[in-house]
């Protein structure tokens, strides 16, 4: 047990991987995330020296990059007994990439086989490890949720998300046609090859309105503004929002990519 | 379109670009492709959930074709011996002009004037038909998807479907205005109708025919046979009733034993078409014995490395596995919204987005491996496993390593790295953009135009930023004892 372990009394100490994006263009996921991880049982702690997991450059195949980045996650976050992102996209990029891309540094190998061990998105976090099923909250909403390709594929995130927002109050999930395929964000592809990207997200929006939700729910913050950027620009009035908010109850606010009050 | 074989290559790094462009504008092709969805995925889906093992055969497969790789040379050469031992012969390719000018020779020696061919890829990735075209032999093709596209000039757009871009409106134009000799006005409305024309018109090649030739899907050191799949039986036809058989396939289609073909052939129509079993699985074993009553006087193998022995030393010795299904194309969103066609690549895809740089360079593929979301769809219904992804970013790290990408593109990735090493500075940035976007969104909160954002927001709005960023705001929390 780590010193800090000790010193949140048993409950296990959890570093939140902000993620870039929750950083820069929603604050409120984060917020959510510490509220459910801490409803859960987590004691939780934000280490200032995050900044990114590095999949920009892993995946335009700036390796060496990848790799500074990456051996930075590991000293940052490597204390803690778990590492918990909102998002499959980033956890995937630790738990399932780390090892591989760190795996002929003699100094980091090992470290980064421990860290990807204990790294999870949030929402199979709190089933998985913390058994935390059921939350107190309520969202008066017709939902679908998009499942994300990495954390679905890298990651098997698939029931967690759906069996706590079964606990959530008034809400009814409905499944769309092809929850499972891509909406088309896959990071720089989606300003690299925005034709197609484009393409992809309108097939998205199709099953999304087809389906007749008011609102569409989902575990990054990537796909999301995907998702929300199409449906804004075809003036659907459906909102879009990280899961995560909704099951901590802090949905109140505007929907990403929609109108809201100034100052 | 390009091909495999070098030469006049047009698959330079815009063209993909325009490729897809036109792809997504052109209606009747966008129109096909829903074909793709509503065909191959759900009946791969019903079929795999009708096999309970599948996974677990899916790596015995896996580990059959990893075994043989590990020991290519030994089983290539016991193969070699069975199929002499058999009767026929076998002929090594090292490259694309090598095995076109093996075939070539072999027709000539037989006096070919008319050659059948049942579906092949590595002829169409060696560029076969011209090659023998321009020598006066003329080539038919019999497969319906190959016919189609032989009398329409162009190439396959899919491995298994070469004719997925096509309606079958599309398909009676060319039927009225390539066979000729048939009467104006007739009814081309129905499929019925279609294949009846394409089976008359086949008859006749299939009866004329002095060589046939075709691909395989599997050979069998063990046996030194090769397995053919198809759904219309024009192979069968192709490779028994002319006098000389000759079988043109790449090196790593050889299998050790008949129990590992037949595990692999499990594999291969379930996650191709989604059947069970194709509709004829032919196997081939030298030319006829004395006695039988039909079968090819000569037997001919043609065994193309082209790039291969070189691969199986590489980082994309995996891609050696493929078994040429088709499930990575059926699956890809990005194949699903520009066709084939658009790749400017014989392989299109997923898989063809690894094999292309392999076989062609990677300076007449470069935006293949970087056409893609990383979705990872391609990876879990692949019945080999191949790490697709894994495989593409490995193409990105070289094409990086060369300096090849923009300078815009190299220059944005470098600065970004540089700050995100930094988290003061990281954060720094981060706390200045964030609320600016913000403020200029307004109450909006969204753009609908953004400078140096135009590849975004030429189609989509860009939700904007909250306002402060999640460090700023925690840091205020913590600072106030709020946490």
């Amino acid at each position: 047990m780590t010193t800090e372990a000790a010193a949140t009394r048993g409950r296990p100490l959890v570093g939140l991987f902000v993620t870039c994006l929750v950083d820069l263009f929603r604050p409120s996921v984060g917020f959510a995330a510490i509220k459910l991880l801490e409803d859960a049982g987590a004691c939780v702690e934000v280490p200032e020296s995050q900044t990114c997991c590095g999949q920009p450059a892993y995946n335009s195949g700036d390796r060496g990059q990848a790799k500074a980045i990456a051996r930075r996650v590991v000293e940052s976050f490597e204390r803690f007994d778990y590492v918990v992102a909102p998002s499959g996209s980033c956890a995937g990029m630790l738990k399932a990439h780390y090892p591989e891309l760190l795996a002929d540094d003699p100094s980091f190998a090992a470290r980064a086989r421990a860290l990807a061990a204990k790294s999870y998105e949030l929402t199979s976090f709190l089933v998985e490890v913390l058994h935390f099923a059921a939350v107190d909250a309520s969202f008066a909403a017709s939902v679908t949720y998009h499942d994300s390709c990495s954390g679905l594929r890298e990651l098997k995130v698939r029931d967690a998300p759906r069996r706590l927002l079964a606990s959530v109050a008034d809400l009814t999930l409905t499944e769309m046609e092809e929850t499972e395929v891509c909406c088309g964000f896959g990071g720089a592809f989606s300003v690299k090859y925005p034709d197609i990207a484009n393409a992809i997200v309108e097939a998205k929006a199709r099953n999304i309105v087809k389906s007749g939700v008011n609102c569409v729910l989902a575990g990054d913050l990537g796909c999301l503004l995907h998702i929300a950027g199409k449906l804004a620009r075809e003036d659907r009035a459906i909102e879009c929002r990280h899961v995560a908010e909704v099951l901590a109850g802090m949905a109140e606010g505007p929907a990403i990519g929609h109108a809201r009050k100034i100052g | 379109m390009s091909r495999m074989s070098g030469g006049s290559d047009d698959a330079s790094p815009q063209s993909f670009k325009e490729g897809a462009s036109r792809a997504l504008a052109d209606a009747k092709l966008q129109r096909a492709l829903l074909n793709v969805k509503r065909g191959f995925i759900a009946k791969r889906a019903l079929a795999k959930s009708k096999l309970p093992e599948f996974d677990q055969l899916r790596d015995e497969g896996r580990a059959i074709k990893d075994h043989t790789l590990a020991h290519l040379d030994l089983y290539l050469e016991a193969y070699e011996r069975k199929v002499i031992g058999c009767g026929g012969s076998v002929h090594f390719a090292p490259s694309a002009a090598d095995a076109r000018d093996i075939v070539l020779r072999l027709c000539q020696d037989a006096g070919a004037h008319l050659v059948t061919k049942g579906k092949s890829m590595v002829s169409e990735e060696i560029g076969l038909n011209p090659h023998l075209e321009a020598a006066g032999v003329e080539v038919a093709e019999t497969d319906l998807g190959e016919h189609i596209i032989q009398i329409r000039g162009e190439g396959p757009s899919h491995i298994i479907a070469p004719v997925i871009h096509l309606n079958k409106e599309d398909i009676a134009e060319d039927f009225a205005r390539a066979h000729r000799g048939l009467p104006q006005g007739r009814s081309l409305a129905t499929v019925q109708d279609l294949v009846a024309e394409a089976r008359a018109v086949l008859r006749e090649k299939f009866l004329g025919a002095d060589v046939g030739i075709t691909g395989a899907n599997l050979l069998i050191a063990e046996t030194g046979s090769s397995v053919i799949v198809t759904n219309e039986g024009n192979g069968d036809l192709t490779q028994t009733l002319p006098r000389m058989h000759i079988v043109i396939a790449s090196i790593e289609k050889i299998v050790p034993t008949l129990e590992d073909a037949c595990t692999i052939l499990r594999l291969l129509a379930r996650s191709g078409t989604g059947q069970e079993i194709t509709t004829y699985t032919t196997f081939a074993t030298g030319p006829a014995r004395a006695g039988d009553s039909d079968g090819p006087r000569q037997y001919h193998v043609v065994l193309l490395d082209n790039g291969r022995s070189e691969m199986l030393g590489s980082e994309f010795r995996d891609m050696l596995r493929c078994i040429r299904c088709g499930a990575c194309l059926n699956h890809c969103p990005v194949y699903g919204a520009i066709g084939g066609h658009a790749y400017g690549s014989l392989y299109p895809g997923p898989m063809g987005a690894v094999l292309t740089p392999a076989l062609a360079g990677i300076d007449h593929a470069r935006d293949l491996p970087s056409a893609s979301s990383f979705c990872g769809r391609c990876e879990e219904v692949c019945p080999m496993a191949i790490p697709l992804p894994s495989l593409m970013r490995k193409w990105r790290e070289r094409d990086f390593e060369r300096g090849d990408p923009p300078l815009a593109q190299r220059l944005a990735l470098k600065l970004w790295a540089f700050a995100a090493k930094r988290p003061r500075l990281y954060h720094g940035l981060g706390g200045v953009v964030a609320p600016l976007l913000a403020r200029l969104a307004g109450a909006q909160g969204r753009f609908r135009s953004l400078p140096f954002a135009g590849a975004w927001t030429g189609t989509r709005d860009l939700p904007a930023p909250e306002g402060k960023t999640f460090h700023e705001l925690y840091r205020e929390k913590t600072r106030s004892g709020m946490r």
